[in-house]
């Protein structure tokens, strides 16, 4: 323990803390803007100075390792004064456009700015003007809000994909893809990581909400919506209920009464998911060709694989994602068992995903003869939609999900984070083979947040060794194991760390928030309980799903699933 | 997005051998970009994607990295210098006797900006710090052409000795 003077409050922490954990851990705050826990420790922007007795100028108490018997003043006139000139600074080329801007009440610079108190900015000046890149179905940078705080730059990093980075020198400094590319084009995956980590609103995703809303207006159309699984887990965020409140109910009722004519669970498509997926998993481990299958569900990593490691492409399991699995039955089966003409359908799906977005767009995404989704929203677009319509969203009642897409089992539900969808494959690949009960449906092997896990296991006598990585990067160690001869019957990947409750439609949660929870954890936590609480956990049980295959697709991975419920990849490059 | 123009990429295979044992003997090392960038200028003349990217997949760093590096640096160069190389001398003396306006000219007359070179490879700008010559001031340079005691009005007839 090193033993320190913050304040003149005696205060003692492990070795290896910096001045800023030390300040929290006795609730003194310091502010901070470049600092994001896990992501950013650069102590570039300045904000958390504080003056440390002897030392000779002021230091960055993010990056200041504490030592024994050292002063700290967190609150003097020296540290406060310096403090708020950068901030005034950052202000002064900062587009100070708030009450229009998409994170307005949500940002951290403007916080900071009430936290210390500028009632003016005293540096006037020309501001540097920027283009808008909106040219991907995804994001959108709109340098012009760029605080230069580099926290994009390191959730990029973070991810193992880069391709952003800090450009030119001094006034000219800012956040770009090499050589002006758009992100549209250079081999970002979408994954929206960049978002979530932005204290400001110089990254956001494109809004799609015009368009629903069009649909909505429009009595023509039966407009549909599904919803994914981590949506439920994050988004009562947005209206203040505390972290890891599952809001299933009221997220459906706010769904009716924003117009949509039918409200679906994604759960459903996940479980049909599961049976393709699970049934190619069986095909591919009894010939032992192709393997590890390794699962395509999310977007970004689908797009990672293309761009950075093609010679996996033929691993990717061929079956669709549960949002473009349901898209497409929505615009078939659904369809033809309503007697709903397809055009007339207008298919919206809430996804915690930005990648999505450049998924439903997909060209190959259109086996019912138009594009199986017209529209992806994220979390944050539902929330605003909510907000928007005057929806008192923690006092809706809960209500249902409509049929026959409305039953999922606990398996569907836990796809939202990272090990879910093995460990639905599993309970499902075992009973197929095995013939019997799986005794004990928890296979915690898969869960947690340890960046790679693996396991070993026994079915019908043979030896299944599975792994599963979330985040890009964990994805690139565990392909570069299988690369060196490592072997893998299955994987999982999900492109953003913890799977899609921190995906990156999520809502965002700030630096201070992130340094205090496991956000994480606690979303996951919503999802598990929800697969605890069902009745049904496997989704072989799920008798709408028997009904499905009964009525139309005859089997899994029959002729007609393969036509509307398989895809295929492309190779993209890398630069 | 604008993108900005650019002569094409001429390099040849002796200068992609000769960049790739560059590389080669730098690998693996910390630090390793910057004296792989020089090196390449050297060999290039500039820096350009081609050869940005090449390093990028040599030495296994992000392309975004390399060209943020570039970017920071002013003596890495993306743009090629022109046949005709100008110069605008942005020293003291230079600078106060109105070389500021002139080179505004050059860049507007071109159409491209400081360190720049013209599509079809004719031209390219920079600004120099002091070249010594402060008794003609303004002074612009055309490769090993001096031009002194300059007005904005001189430039068209300088371009009219070189198209």
């Amino acid at each position: 323990m090193v033993n320190l003077k913050i304040n003149g409050q005696e205060v003692s922490v492990p070795e290896g803390y910096t001045i800023l954990d030390a300040a929290r851990e006795v609730g003194i705050n310091i502010p901070t803007l470049c600092y994001l826990k896990d992501i950013n420790q650069i102590g570039a922007c300045r904000m958390c100075l504080v003056e440390v007795k002897g030392a000779r100028a002021l230091q960055a108490a993010c990056v200041y390792p504490v030592a024994e018997g050292i002063e700290v003043f967190t609150n003097s006139e020296k540290a406060r004064n310096a403090r708020r000139t950068t901030l005034e600074l950052i202000l002064s080329n900062h587009e100070r456009k708030c009450l229009t801007c998409i994170r307005n009440r949500n940002c951290e610079l403007q916080s900071l700015a009430e936290e210390l108190g500028v009632d003016n900015i005293r540096f006037e000046g020309e501001n540097t003007k920027y283009e808008i890149d909106d040219e991907s179905t995804s994001l959108v940078r709109d340098n012009s809000k760029c605080i230069l705080c580099r926290r994009c730059i390191a959730a990029c990093d973070n991810q193992g994909i880069s391709v952003i980075s800090c450009v030119n020198r001094g006034f000219s400094t800012e956040v770009a893809a090499s050589f002006g590319k758009s992100m549209s084009e250079v081999g970002c995956i979408y994954c929206g990581q960049c978002i979530v980590s932005c204290p400001v609103g110089a990254l956001y995703e494109k809004n799609d909400i015009p368009k629903v809303q069009r649909a909505i207006d429009n009595p023509e159309k039966h407009v549909v919506v599904q919803t994914a699984p981590a949506v439920r887990a994050a988004l009562g965020e947005e209206f203040g209920l505390p972290m890891g409140t599952p809001v299933t109910g009221k997220m459906v009722a706010a769904l009716r009464r924003l117009g949509f004519d039918k409200v679906f669970d994604t759960d459903t498509a996940a479980d049909v998911t599961i049976m393709e997926e699970g049934t190619e998993f069986i095909e591919r481990f009894t010939k032992q060709e192709k393997l590890p299958l390794i699962t395509s569900c999310s977007p970004g990593w689908v797009k990672y694989c293309e761009h950075y490691y093609p010679e996996f492409i033929d691993n990717l399991s061929s079956a669709k994602s549960p949002m473009e699995i349901f898209g497409a039955i929505i615009k078939s089966y659904y369809a033809e068992k309503s007697g709903i003409d397809k055009e007339n359908i207008y298919s919206v799906a809430i996804m915690p995903c930005t990648s999505k977005k450049f998924e439903a767009a997909r060209p190959e995404h259109s086996s019912s003869g138009s594009q199986d989704i017209d529209a992806s929203l994220t979390t944050r677009e539902l929330a605003r939609m909510i907000k928007q319509a005057g929806i008192n969203f923690a006092e809706l009642p809960d209500e249902e999900f409509d049929q026959p897409f409305g039953m999922a089992t606990g398996a569907g539900v836990i796809f939202g984070t990272t090990g879910g969808v093995m460990e639905a494959a599993i309970r499902t690949v075992y009973e197929i083979l095995e013939k019997k009960p799986l005794d004990d449906l928890n296979v915690t092997a898969v869960r947690g947040l340890d960046g790679i896990k693996e396991a070993a296991l026994k079915i019908a006598g043979k030896d299944v060794k599975v792994a599963v990585a979330h985040g890009t990067k964990n994805a690139s160690i565990l392909l570069d194991k299988v690369k060196a001869g490592e072997h893998y019957d299955f994987i999982e990947i999900m492109a953003c760390p913890g799977g899609c409750i921190n995906g990156g439609g999520q809502p965002v949660v700030d630096s201070k928030t992130r340094a205090k929870v496991n956000f994480k954890a606690e979303r996951a936590k919503a999802l598990y309980s929800e697969d605890e609480a069902s009745t049904l956990r496997k989704s072989h049980e799920n008798p709408y799903v028997q009904a499905l295959y009964k009525e139309y697709f005859g089997e899994p991975c029959s002729h007609k699933a393969h036509e509307l419920l398989h895809t295929h990849y492309t190779k993209r490059s890398k630069y | 997005m604008e993108k900005k123009t650019m002569p094409a990429f001429k390099g040849t295979k002796e200068q992609e051998e000769q960049l790739k044992a560059v590389i080669e003997s730098h690998k693996g090392q910390e630090g390793a970009a910057i004296p792989v960038l020089h090196k390449a200028q050297e060999i290039y003349g500039y820096l350009p994607i081609e050869v940005q990217t090449m390093i990028a997949e040599g030495l296994n760093v992000p392309l975004a990295e390399i060209y943020g590096i570039v970017t920071f640096y002013t003596q890495f160069s993306l743009y090629p210098k022109g046949q005709y190389q100008i110069s605008v001398c942005l020293g003291t003396a230079c600078y106060v006797k109105g070389s500021g306006d002139i080179l505004e000219k050059i860049k507007e007359r071109l159409n491209i900006d400081v360190g720049q070179c013209t599509a079809d490879g004719r031209f390219s700008i920079d600004a120099t710090r002091c070249i010594g010559a402060c008794g003609l001031a303004p002074v612009l340079t055309v490769n090993e052409d001096v031009y002194g005691r300059l007005t904005v009005d001189d430039v068209d007839g300088i371009f009219a000795k070189y198209e």
